[in-house]
């Protein structure tokens, strides 16, 4: 007999009592219910006019839930979002292969619940929760950010996740932590880019914050993108976003978060320290060693218009996080 | 099939249609990407979707033009000889779309950005040498020219090794990681002037001993 030790049982499983005292009317109702449900799915996710052909990614049942209950996100001035079919079909995540395509032809098979969350080093609640536990208690929030690849292109993507200064303190961190580390799930059979041989990138991808940037009511760790789950493609079921860095630090389909004393290791600062800095804010004038980051495609570009526009310092968040930084050198710290 | 080609080439209607084919075929790559812009089957970035894919396009038509000559000293298709000014206009061919796409679509003709690409970004800059190169040598591949330049024409148009390494060199200056891709047209290279080199020092040996 397989006997469940308590954090092996998720909250959704536990059918709660008042709904097991009901149970005869719910069933009753349930049948009733069966005729209307036939007539086509819940439409209850259409936040936003998607065409009806593109895929959708509801999420599992207590997702979908917090979903529905997610507060509407404040738009850019004047910056459109960009379409569904892009941000879902135009991804870095060399998980599943190097190709801006390849995300999403091949991680659509990636199993995102039920996910577990490594939580450990300096904080006084480690342990390992599952994504449900601990997402529970909080109100989801949607956030309308723009993205800034350090490859000079960039989207405007509307989020749906919990400020991560909330997952925090919940985790009560000690005086001891400086940053909070964060690691990608590592599993080759279904992750095809980490079986490569010509990668030069070690797995797993890791990333890492400073503690008051983890803490900044900007930083959000998302499980959802226009209204519905995240799609695998995008991070499922949980990834980091954090609006005024390049998009690399923003790290997806995560299983543990570390909080450390030390600066903790990030994957492509590793692969290629001149290049990719442990900071990697978004500076117009920094430029990567290799190519120019004062302007930047916004995509989609057409071949009309190929939509360049002038970067600007902190991917236009200054205002907010510009203090986070004072009497540093950028240039030094990129 | 090869035996077939060398025949067709004894009747002068066989050599025009092979000519045709030839000269249609390159063709299909612009006919494949100009479909797919038509269509707006290009993705979030068609923009860096089309540069790429003129720039890939360029190199493969240099490597056909290196090939021409291994393969004659391999396999006897002399046949083919009669095609490499064509194959390597082909390559001018794609890098100029390579090159106006990348002015057109990512910069946009912006003077500043197209200052600022040329006079900082070494990839650009390796890549621009490589692109006059070829112009050199496109302009200099006629009859007349050939004439005019006499025994200099060949010393001219060894600069296409040269080429062939910026071209390289301008590609694999762009990886980020994962170096299957490039990895794998660079080895192609490794053969097609290691084939040279293996037969000039063949040669060279051979003379001495004689």
């Amino acid at each position: 007999m397989l006997i469940k030790k308590p954090s092996d049982i998720r909250s959704s499983e536990i059918t709660p009592e008042s709904v097991y005292r009901r149970r005869r009317e719910l069933l009753k109702a349930m049948l009733a219910g069966g005729a209307l449900m036939a007539a086509g799915p819940a439409r209850a996710l259409e936040r936003y006019e998607l065409p009806d052909e593109a895929k959708r990614y509801p999420g599992p049942e207590w997702l979908q839930e917090k979903l529905r209950a997610a507060s509407k996100g404040q738009p850019i001035n004047g910056e459109d979002l960009t379409p569904y079919r892009h941000v879902t079909g135009h991804n870095n995540f060399y998980e599943f292969g190097l190709a801006k395509e390849d995300p999403k032809a091949k991680a659509q098979g990636l199993k995102t619940d039920p996910w577990k969350v490594e939580v450990s080093g300096e904080c006084s609640k480690p342990g390992s929760y599952n994504l449900e536990d601990l997402l529970k208690p909080h109100e989801l929030e949607e956030r309308i950010y723009r993205l800034r690849c350090v490859e000079a292109w960039s989207m405007v993507i509307p989020w749906v996740g919990v400020p991560l200064h909330k997952l925090i303190s919940r985790l009560e961190p000690t005086g001891n932590a400086k940053f909070v580390e964060f690691t990608t799930l590592h599993d080759p059979d279904q992750m095809p880019g980490q079986k490569s041989f010509f990668s030069t990138l070690n797995w797993p991808y890791s990333e890492g914050l400073r503690m008051d940037e983890a803490m900044h009511p900007l930083t959000l760790m998302a499980v959802g993108v226009y209204g519905d789950a995240l799609p695998p493609q995008n991070g499922a079921p949980f990834r980091l976003v954090v609006p005024w860095k390049y998009g690399f630090k923003s790290i997806k389909s995560i299983v543990s978060i570390r909080f450390t004393e030390q600066m903790p290791r990030a994957t492509w600062n590793e692969t290629a320290p001149s290049e990719y800095g442990f900071y990697a804010n978004v500076n117009p004038e920094v430029d990567h060693p290799r190519w120019s980051q004062a302007t930047e495609r916004r995509l989609p570009s057409s071949l009309f218009n190929p939509n360049q526009i002038d970067t600007r310092m902190f991917n236009g968040y200054a205002d907010q996080v510009a203090h986070l930084y004072q009497g540093m050198d950028l240039r030094k710290w990129y | 099939m090869v035996l077939s080609i060398a025949e067709l080439h004894r009747s002068k209607a066989g050599r025009r249609s092979f000519w045709w084919l030839l000269f249609l075929l390159p063709l299909l790559p612009l006919a494949y990407i100009a479909e797919a812009a038509y269509s707006l089957d290009l993705g979030a970035d068609p923009a860096q979707t089309i540069v790429t894919f003129f720039g890939i396009w360029t190199l493969r038509f240099l490597f056909l033009t290196l090939a021409v000559t291994p393969c004659r000293r391999l396999f006897g298709w002399n046949w083919l000889q009669r095609y490499r000014r064509m194959f390597g206009l082909y390559t001018l061919f794609y890098a100029c779309l390579h090159l106006l796409s990348f002015a057109t679509f990512i910069l946009g003709w912006r003077a500043d950005l197209i200052a600022r690409e040329l006079s900082e970004r070494p990839y650009i800059i390796v890549g621009f040498v490589a692109w006059l190169g070829l112009v050199a040598l496109g302009i200099t591949s006629t009859r007349g020219w050939v004439r005019r330049l006499g025994r200099h024409w060949q010393q001219l148009h060894y600069l296409v090794y040269p080429i062939a390494l910026l071209a390289m060199l301008h590609f694999a200056w762009l990886i980020r990681a994962g170096f299957g891709e490039v990895l794998g047209y660079a080895l192609v290279l490794l053969a097609l002037l290691g084939h040279r080199v293996i037969y000039w020092w063949k040669r060279r040996s051979r003379v001495q001993h004689a």
